[in-house]
């Protein structure tokens, strides 16, 4: 097992190298640069202007920016933001916990979602069931989801008036920060209808956010049921005398969970990038927001920084993901 | 009395081009105690009457007999709550493949303590001992280490014993074995072979031995059942079948033996079982007859008495002898026509 992690560590190097080349160049094929974006619409002298890209290092051919850039990475230096002056690694884990508590509650609503409605639908396949989740989760799949973001705050927010638009909680409460986590947090004030609020800022991102992993792990647990309903060791079981219930649940629903979790651990990549819409669409002050406000500040450090730091977020918990796996699958267990 | 009675079953499958037949109107009879073989080649429906007993068929599957009795119950009429009752208990099959037959994700030991837990209740403890010594009986060397290993981890061979310590946990009245030795290399088909006898010596259960292996019936069968594209052709104890074939296609089979052949070339029998789109309007054999006439091909035979094995034919072979054929004149060359 821990020759296991050692190596899959090893793989992290190249696409840890190849994610902090990419994060490096693209912001600068932005037009604009952060010193003119600084200046604003007063405008700037050219001495002064050439002052402060000299400060900031912009006036250095790029390939030793980038050294600089990769050398400081290297001492765990992941700079300074130019609009707010503070260092990126404590700014982006400031924030990150408001990230981690949306994407934890959006993974948990596609799984909770997704899993029993794949396996319903493989194991009564072609009946309305199968055919009206399936092209849910198709639509679900296909939309794009700050339109389905909008329409969710027209008709819940706007006409119904269920759930507040924006924001982590309501504005009338106010307690000091532990975890992180809202949810928490709220409920360690012990202040009466924090936790409510919170809780119900959290559904509509929720909902935006796990579309799309629920449409996926819907479709690929109804692929992978109805593949492991087919199998030998499914008829073993029913030729036992078990009961159709336990054949689904013990014997078809642990071997096509092997499949599943492979796709819950991709959708991790896919929640961070949707969280960037989510986060700006519902004002959610976690780091997909802080990296589009970051773009349009052409803060180069802290959008390096920030992409470099999601990529080593997204690897390292599809490492957790591959071993789980070996959790599930006793033959990759051994193999090892 | 009959631990398992079969009368007139007929399995249809609803096909995407109609309806398919795969039993046709196979009657069978078991006793307590005895081992009764099937056989024919791929596609002559004999694991389908098999599953059908079971239920184990698919949806698509349409099941009608005159009588389908087991221990005196009728599997026709039987809920099917009830009926998983008695699979799996009195009534247990094991199959052609171990390897993917064992669920992956599972231990042996856990796989057969669940039947155990299922049908009989047993605790944790009384499971774990049940299963070891389940697995001693099925000649699993240090039983008690192998209960926590995966299907993967062992050979073929080792998978089809855990099947059969599975199948005969509750001490099952009849045990259908479908080709379970097919997958497995010769020299462990014996030693599978050999502990299935064993083992119905030793408990008393009846068998049903699902080959298209004529030596695995010539080893332990008492009585023969010869199936051929869903119809039962013949029927005779397993030394008289083989000293006296009535059915010209059990002949075939049986001049096809390499260790009864008499010829420098082995016997073998022309053309394929008919499928769903060339089933022929008499005798199903006939296309591949070599006593074949007009009558054969026009008009479907009738089941002849026991003297002549119930064959299924209407010139049962006696002694090689077709008895009341018209002669060689009247025999039609269909190899030539065709």
């Amino acid at each position: 097992m821990f020759g296991f992690i050692l190596r899959r560590l090893g793989l992290l190097i190249p696409t840890f190298i190849g994610v902090s080349l990419v994060a490096f160049f693209f912001i600068r094929l932005l037009p604009g640069d952060p010193v003119l974006l600084l200046a604003g619409e007063r405008g700037i002298s050219p001495e002064r202007y050439a002052e402060l890209m000299h400060r900031f290092g912009f006036d250095l051919p790029l390939w030793k920016q980038f050294i600089y850039y990769f050398g400081d990475l290297m001492h765990g230096d992941f700079g300074t933001s130019i609009s707010t002056k503070k260092p990126i690694f404590t700014e982006f884990f400031t924030l990150f916990p408001a990230t981690l508590e949306l994407s934890i509650c959006a993974v948990i609503f596609a799984v909770v979602l997704g899993v029993p409605a794949g396996v319903i639908a493989a194991v009564k396949r072609n009946s309305w069931f199968d055919h009206t989740a399936m092209a849910t989760a198709l639509v679900g799949y296909s939309m794009p989801i700050f339109w389905w973001a909008l329409l969710l705050i027209i008709v819940f927010s706007g006409t119904l008036g269920w759930t507040p638009v924006s924001g982590r909680i309501s504005l009338m409460f106010f307690f000091p920060k532990v975890t992180g986590f809202m949810l928490i947090d709220s409920l360690l004030s012990g202040k009466a209808g924090a936790f409510q609020s919170a809780a119900s800022h959290l559904i509509l991102p929720t909902i935006v956010l796990g579309t799309i992993p629920l449409a996926v792990i819907a479709r690929q647990t109804r692929s992978a049921m109805l593949e492991v309903l087919g199998e030998d060791y499914i008829r073993t079981a029913r030729a036992k005398g078990l009961s159709p219930f336990r054949v689904v649940a013990v014997h078809a629903l642990r071997n096509a969970l092997i499949p599943v979790i492979t796709t819950i651990g991709l959708q991790i990549g896919v929640l961070m990038a949707g969280a960037i819409l989510t986060e700006t669409i519902f004002s959610w002050p976690g780091v997909g927001k802080w990296m589009v406000d970051s773009i349009f500040r052409r803060d180069y450090p802290a959008v390096q920084g920030g992409l470099v730091l999601i990529a080593l977020i997204v690897m390292g918990v599809n490492l957790v993901v591959d071993m789980l796996y070996g959790l599930v699958n006793p033959k990759i267990r051994h193999q090892r | 009395m009959p631990i398992l009675e079969i009368s007139n079953l007929s399995v249809d499958f609803r096909t995407v081009g109609g309806q398919f037949r795969a039993v046709d109107g196979v009657s069978m009879a078991v006793e307590p105690g005895e081992i009764v073989s099937i056989v024919g080649e791929s596609g002559s429906g004999k694991s389908v009457s098999m599953l059908a007993l079971m239920g184990l068929l698919p949806w698509t599957a349409t099941i009608t007999a005159d009588r389908m009795m087991f221990d005196g119950r009728d599997l026709l009429t039987i809920s099917p709550r009830e009926r998983r009752r008695i699979i799996g208990n009195d009534l247990a099959m094991i199959f052609q493949e171990p390897m993917s037959s064992l669920n992956p994700c599972y231990t042996v030991g856990w796989q057969i303590g669940e039947v155990l837990k299922v049908h009989l209740g047993l605790n944790k403890r009384a499971r774990r001992d049940r299963t070891v010594e389940l697995l001693e009986l099925v000649g699993i060397p240090s039983a008690a280490e192998r209960l926590d290993t995966f299907p993967h981890q062992m050979s073929g061979g080792m998978n089809q014993r855990v099947m059969i310590a599975m199948a005969i946990a509750c001490n099952p009245k009849l045990l259908i074995a479908d080709e379970p030795t097919t997958a497995l290399d010769v020299t462990i088909q014996a030693q599978i072979l050999d502990l299935l006898a064993k083992l119905q010596r030793e408990t008393g259960m009846a068998l049903v031995l699902i080959t298209h292996d004529m030596g695995v019936v010539a080893e332990t069968a008492n009585r023969v059942s010869v199936q051929y594209a869903g119809q039962k052709v013949e029927e005779q104890p397993v030394s008289e079948l083989f000293a006296d074939p009535h059915h010209p296609y059990t002949a075939a089979l049986l001049s096809a033996l390499p260790e009864r052949a008499t010829t420098r070339r082995l016997p073998s029998i022309a053309g394929v079982v008919p499928g769903q789109y060339d089933r022929p309007a008499g005798c199903l054999f006939s296309p591949r007859c070599s006593f074949v006439t007009e009558r054969c091909v026009d008009k479907a035979p009738v089941t002849q008495g026991e003297a002549a094995g119930y064959a299924l034919c209407h010139y049962p072979l006696s002694h090689g002898k077709p008895v009341g054929h018209p002669g060689p004149a009247a025999i039609l060359d269909r190899r030539l026509s065709a």
